[in-house]
């Protein structure tokens, strides 16, 4: 083929590129926020209104959740066990010892729960979602979806979405469990806490604010992650170098999504009393 | 030769589109009766592939006007009307790696004409013997087949919801001889059965002189040719006597 120039960008003056150079990174920084902001929204109203494919949300819902749990589940119970060594080897300089059990508990469902799970997953999910959606893409097969009258924000993105979302809060409600009974395990086989009065102190500090506060962030990482996922697949192109690329700047804008929103869903919940 | 006095099945006029600085259409002009069979060629990088996405609405045209059936192709609408009506066979397949062979058949089917489970499964496995395949590979993977296999479940995909109009993007790349020339024998053999337009791109003269009705030769993004089949080989056109004797010398400069 030949290649005809339509148009080349102009170059500025030697001194003026500098300038240039930021001007370029800003403008495409905006339109990437933007990009992702269409696509979030085509999906999120994919996610809503029907036809919903209940088969692809149930299988989704298993790869996103089932096969996470282990993952999870290791995750939290060395953090609990950590965050109980810490929070004993902290405490004794004032003696508070007697906290471990009531930080532990608030320490996990508010905060560490939710954000390494959503970190986890962020690891596993989204990139496994970019990888296979880019794959998809390279080899036309989302083409063949839309030859064959199905639109990818719902056949396949929105699928992934509502899977996030619905097992991400069940993954961190079971990781709020493992989580204490790590700190447990440390503080009664490490530290000499009596069993019963660890449990018993964890269950009277721990609020249904708590709890309620880390499964609404779960549910809101869990919508994050596979956004991250599908987005950075439905873009990759260029063959394996481009499906890895994807694969990779969807476990970065995850993760950086996660940690952003996690700082303003703590903002709102402190300043709503939750 | 084919009446173009019946309105066309599909018309592109004057098509043009442009990747960045890379003109690659340049004013395409076709058009496909109903129950015809075109074949177009052309080198690497001429634009085949995208007249057929732009065609198929995958690819919007900067500049140009798409007809199917008599009706403008601009809306999301008549785009649809469009896919409902056309089948296409990808290069590589294109199957959908997370389904079985059966679920990629009836895939139509199933999402968007809410075929039940049990019927679409009957009628994706009678396709499945339409192209030659036994029941048995019904409830495999994509991997699990041959890139011959692979071609046959995409062509049984294709046809099943019985289209007006079937592309073939490079039917039989990637295989051997005997597995090429028994995938063209499917594809003349299925659109004839349903009575269906064709329009394949290709490269392999073999395939070429089997399933085409007309040939059209595209280069630089514009039809430079076109013609019955059967005179392929005394057309008096440079560039179809360049590409049909694969010589490197003359108006067409080799992709390397």
């Amino acid at each position: 083929m030949t290649a005809d120039a339509v148009s080349a960008p102009a170059k500025a003056p030697f001194l003026l590129r500098p300038f240039q150079l930021i001007g370029r990174t800003v403008l495409g920084g905006f339109r990437e926020i933007g990009r992702i902001a269409a696509f979030s929204g085509g999906v999120l109203i994919a996610c809503i209104t029907p036809v919903i494919y209940i088969r692809e949300v149930l299988r989704q819902c298993l790869k996103v959740g089932y096969y996470s749990l282990p993952v999870v589940g290791l995750t939290a119970v060395f953090i609990g066990a950590a965050l109980a060594l810490n929070i004993y080897t902290g405490g004794s300089r004032f003696n508070a010892e007697q906290f471990v059990p009531n930080i532990v508990v608030l320490g996990i469902t508010r905060e560490l729960g939710p954000v390494l799970a959503g970190l986890m997953l962020a690891g596993r999910v989204s990139a496994g979602i970019a990888a296979e959606i880019g794959a998809m893409r390279v080899t036309e097969q989302i083409d063949a979806l839309l030859t064959l009258s199905a639109k990818p924000s719902r056949y396949l993105y929105a699928p992934r979405v509502i899977a996030g979302i619905l097992t991400l809060p069940l993954l961190v409600v079971v990781a709020d469990i493992i989580g204490v009974l790590g700190g447990y395990l440390v503080a009664v086989g490490a530290l000499d806490f009596n069993g019963s009065l660890y449990l018993k102190n964890s269950w009277a500090f721990v609020t249904g604010n708590d709890i309620w506060s880390g499964i609404i962030k779960a549910a809101v990482f869990g919508g994050i992650i596979s956004l991250m996922g599908c987005y950075q697949g439905d873009r990759s192109k260029g063959g394996a170098g481009g499906v890895g690329r994807a694969a990779t700047l969807a476990v970065v804008g995850a993760a950086v999504l996660i940690l952003a929103s996690n700082y303003i869903l703590t903002s709102i919940f402190v300043r709503v009393g939750l | 030769m084919i009446d173009f006095s019946a309105k066309p099945i599909l018309e592109l006029r004057d098509v043009h589109k442009a990747f960045g600085a890379k003109r690659v259409l340049r004013g395409v002009d076709l058009k496909v009766a109903a129950g015809q069979s075109l074949v177009i060629i052309g080198g690497s990088g001429t634009g085949k592939s995208v007249t057929i996405k732009s065609a198929l609405g995958l690819v919007t045209p900067d500049k140009g006007e798409i007809y199917f059936d008599g009706e403008r192709v601009k809306s999301a609408k008549t785009i649809g009307t469009l896919r409902r009506r056309t089948g296409m066979l990808f290069q590589g397949g294109a199957l959908f790696d997370s389904l079985t062979v059966w679920e990629n058949v009836a895939f139509a089917l199933l999402y968007r004409d809410s075929v039940s489970r049990g019927e679409a499964k009957k009628r994706a496995i009678e396709n499945l013997a339409k192209v030659r395949l036994p029941a048995s590979a019904a409830d495999l993977r994509p991997a699990e087949l041959s890139g011959g296999m692979q071609k046959r479940v995409a062509l049984a995909r294709a046809i099943i919801a019985k289209p007006d109009l079937i592309f073939f993007d490079e039917p039989t790349t990637g295989l051997d001889p005997i597995t090429a020339d028994a995938v063209n024998n499917l594809i003349v053999e299925q659109v004839k059965a349903l009575g269906a337009a064709a329009v394949s791109i290709t490269h392999d003269m073999a395939s070429v002189r089997k399933i085409a009705d007309e040939v059209a030769m595209l280069h630089e993004g514009k039809i430079v040719w076109r013609g019955p089949v059967s005179a392929l080989d005394n057309s008096g056109n440079p560039f179809i006597d360049q590409f049909v004797n694969g010589r490197a010398e003359g108006p067409i400069q080799p992709a390397i």
